[in-house]
C-alpha cells in the first residue's frame, strides 16, 4: 500500500471507503438530452455502475406502422429522430424502394442528396451546441441555433415544416424547390463557412472543453463494433466505416459521383483538406473529444456534398418525377436497409404479404444502440463526467424509444 | 457472397443448423433451426470466414393465426419469426437469419416461446432481445437481464403481437 501511495496521491482519496448510494438522473434532468432516466450507483464521487431506463417517449411506432400504408407512415419516421427528420425520411422511402424494386429520378437523386446533407449539418450543429450545455457552457448552443435556424428556414421555404418535414417520400419528394431557394442556400452556405473557426476557438480547443472531454469515456473499436454503434459514435474509435460509401448499392448508389472522404482518423490523421485545429495532447482515439471532433468534420463535409448537389440538381434538366401513390401495393417479401444518419446508421426493416399495408414494420435505431454502451463507458468514471459521457454520443430519446 | 459454398462450410461447422434458405429474395436469407442459433451465431462471429462481427437489428415478425374468412388465402402456418441482421465489418457483407418458432410454447396460450440468447456472442443484442421479450413475448434463455425495456414494468401483454387488444385503462389512466 505504501508504495502505491507514493505512485498516485489519488489513491489515498479513493481507498476512503463511503457508503454506496444510488443517485437518479433525470427523466426530466437537462443533461440526458431528452426523457432519459440514468440510475448510478455511486461510491463517492465515482460512478461504479450506470443503468439507463428507456421507453418514456415510446409511442408504438412500429405497431402503427403496422397499420398504415407505406407513404402514411412518413410522417411518424419524422417524429424518430426529429433533429434529422429528412433523413429518417430518406431511410424509410429507401427500404420501402428497395422492396418495389423502383429508382428515383436523377433529379430527386441530387435534391435528396441535397437535403439530407443539410439536415445533417442541422443535427450536428445541436449535437454540438447540446453537447456545450450538457458541460456547463451556454453560449456555443446559441451560436449553434443561430446557423442551425438559417437551414430550418430553408427547409421551411421547401415544404412548409420546420421539423418533422414529411418531404422526402417513396418515389422521390413531395415537391421542387421555389424559385430562388438554391441561391438562398448557397449564400447561407458561404456564411457558415467561416462560422465554423468560431465553433472551434468556442469549443473544440477551448481548455476548459478539452479537460472535460479528452482521455474521457474511451471506447475501444472492438467493444463498438460489439455494441453495434455506429455513425460518428463508431468512427470516433477509428473504425473507418461510413454507409455512404460502404453500404448497400441501392444507398450508394445516390452519392454516385460525388467526392468526400470519410471522418476518421487514419494513420494518426483525420481527412486534411480544410483547416482544422490540431487533436489536443491529452485525447486518445474513442474519447469523448474524438467523437465530437467526428461530427464537426462532418459538418464540413456535409457543407461539401450540399455545394456539389447544388451543381448536380441544377444541371438536371428532366423533370422531379411524382412520388408513389398512397396506397402503392408492395410486392410479397421482405426488405431491410440502412442509411447513415446524422446519429448512425439507421436501419428500417419491412415485412409485406402483398398488400398496401406492410405486414410487419420494423426502425433500428442507431441511437439505441449508441446508448446501450454507455454503462460501459461509465463505470468508473466521475459522476461530473456522465453528462459528459451521454452528450457525447448524441442521442435522440425519438429515435430510441419509438 | 452467399452461396452454396458458405452454407455448405456452415452445414459442416453446424450440422443440422440450417433448415431452408431462399436466395432469390431482396436480401437472401437462411433458415436456422431454433435449437442450433447460438451455435451458429458463434460458428459466424468467430470461426467463419467472414467474421460477422456486427449484430444490426434483431426482429420479431408475428405470423398469427388468420382470421377464419381469411384462412383459405393465407400461405403460412401460425409461428413467430425471428430475423436477426448481420454484418461484417471488415468486408461489409451482409446476412439474415431466420428461426421459427411456435407462437405460444407447447401450443398453450400465455406460455411465450423460447430461444437461446446471442448475448454472449455479441453484447449489442442485450438491448435487442430485451425489446423484442418486451414487445413480441419471446423470452430468450441465457439472457443476463431480461426486463421490459420500452413498456413499464408492469405491462401486461407483448403489444406487437398481432392478437394484441389494447388495455383501456393503465392505473387510472383512460386510453381513450
Amino acid at each position: 500500500m505504501s508504495q502505491l501511495l507514493d505512485d498516485d496521491q489519488r489513491i489515498i482519496e479513493f481507498d476512503v471507503r463511503t457508503d454506496e448510494m444510488l443517485v437518479n438522473m433525470g427523466p426530466q434532468h437537462p443533461s440526458t438530452h431528452g426523457v432519459l432516466r440514468l440510475v448510478l450507483r455511486t461510491d463517492g464521487e465515482i460512478v461504479s455502475e450506470m443503468e439507463p431506463h428507456i421507453g418514456y417517449l415510446h409511442r408504438c411506432a412500429e405497431k402503427i406502422g403496422e397499420n398504415l400504408t407505406a407513404r402514411q407512415w412518413i410522417p411518424y419516421t419524422d417524429r424518430m429522430d426529429y433533429l434529422a427528420a429528412m433523413n429518417m425520411n430518406l431511410g424509410w422511402s429507401l427500404a420501402v424502394e428497395k422492396l418495389l424494386r423502383y429508382e428515383v429520378s436523377e433529379k430527386a437523386r441530387h435534391l435528396r442528396v441535397l437535403i439530407a446533407e443539410l439536415n445533417r449539418i442541422a443535427s450536428h450543429l445541436v449535437g454540438m451546441g447540446a453537447y456545450g450545455l450538457d458541460l456547463g457552457t451556454f453560449s456555443p448552443f446559441l451560436y449553434a441555433f443561430r446557423e442551425r435556424e438559417k437551414i430550418l428556414d430553408l427547409f421551411e421555404e421547401a415544404c412548409g415544416a420546420r421539423l418533422t418535414y414529411s418531404y422526402i417520400t417513396v418515389g422521390g419528394l413531395t415537391a421542387d424547390l421555389p424559385p430562388g431557394w438554391l441561391e438562398r442556400c448557397e449564400q447561407f452556405l458561404d456564411q457558415f463557412e467561416p462560422v465554423i473557426r468560431e465553433y472551434h476557438t468556442l469549443l473544440t480547443t477551448n481548455a476548459i472543453f478539452v479537460k472535460r472531454t479528452a482521455g474521457i469515456g474511451v471506447l475501444s473499436p472492438e467493444m463498438a463494433i460489439d455494441y453495434g454503434c455506429t455513425g460518428p459514435v463508431l468512427r470516433g474509435s477509428g473504425v473507418d466505416i461510413d454507409l455512404r460509401r460502404d453500404g448497400e448499392s441501392i444507398y450508394t448508389a445516390m452519392y454516385d459521383g460525388y467526392a468526400f472522404e470519410v471522418a476518421v482518423m487514419k494513420d494518426g490523421h483525420y481527412p486534411r483538406d480544410h483547416e482544422y485545429p490540431a487533436v489536443p495532447t491529452d485525447a486518445v482515439l474513442g474519447d469523448c473529444w474524438h467523437r465530437f471532433f467526428v461530427r464537426m468534420l462532418e459538418v464540413v463535409q456535409s457543407m461539401d456534398l450540399v455545394r456539389q448537389a447544388i451543381d448536380r440538381y441544377s444541371q438536371c434538366k428532366g423533370p422531379l418525377g411524382e412520388p408513389l401513390k398512397l396506397a402503392e401495393k408492395l410486392p410479397a417479401g421482405d426488405a431491410y436497409l440502412e442509411t447513415e444518419c446524422p446519429k448512425g446508421q439507421m436501419g428500417f426493416y419491412l415485412v409485406s404479404e402483398g398488400a398496401a399495408i406492410p405486414w410487419r414494420v420494423r426502425a433500428r435505431s442507431s441511437s439505441f444502440s449508441n446508448l446501450a454502451v454507455a454503462p460501459e463507458l461509465c463505470r468508473g468514471c466521475l459522476i461530473a463526467d456522465v453528462p459528459a459521457v451521454v452528450g457525447s454520443l448524441d442521442i435522440v430519446m425519438g429515435e430510441i424509444d419509438r | 457472397m452467399q452461396g452454396s459454398d458458405f452454407v455448405g462450410q456452415l452445414e459442416a461447422a453446424v450440422p443440422g443448423a440450417v433448415v431452408g434458405q431462399t436466395m432469390e429474395a431482396i436480401d437472401p436469407w437462411l433458415e436456422i433451426a431454433p435449437e442450433k442459433l447460438l451455435e451458429t451465431c458463434r460458428w459466424l462471429k468467430e470461426s467463419c470466414g467472414i467474421k460477422f462481427d456486427g449484430l444490426q437489428c434483431i426482429t420479431a415478425v408475428d405470423w398469427c393465426e388468420p382470421d377464419p374468412k381469411k384462412a383459405a388465402k393465407v400461405s403460412w402456418e401460425p409461428h413467430t419469426e425471428l430475423v436477426y441482421h448481420l454484418w461484417s465489418t471488415a468486408s461489409r457483407a451482409s446476412l439474415v437469419l431466420k428461426t421459427k418458432l411456435p407462437r405460444w410454447q407447447n401450443d398453450e396460450p400465455g406460455q411465450i416461446p423460447e430461444v437461446a440468447s446471442v448475448t454472449s456472442v455479441w453484447r449489442g443484442a442485450d438491448w435487442h432481445e430485451r425489446e423484442v421479450y418486451d414487445l413480441s413475448g419471446v423470452n430468450f434463455v441465457g439472457h443476463p437481464d431480461l426486463r421490459r425495456i420500452l413498456c413499464p414494468e408492469d405491462w401486461e401483454g407483448y403489444p406487437l403481437r398481432k392478437d394484441y387488444v389494447m388495455p383501456l385503462e393503465y392505473h387510472g389512466m383512460r386510453g381513450r
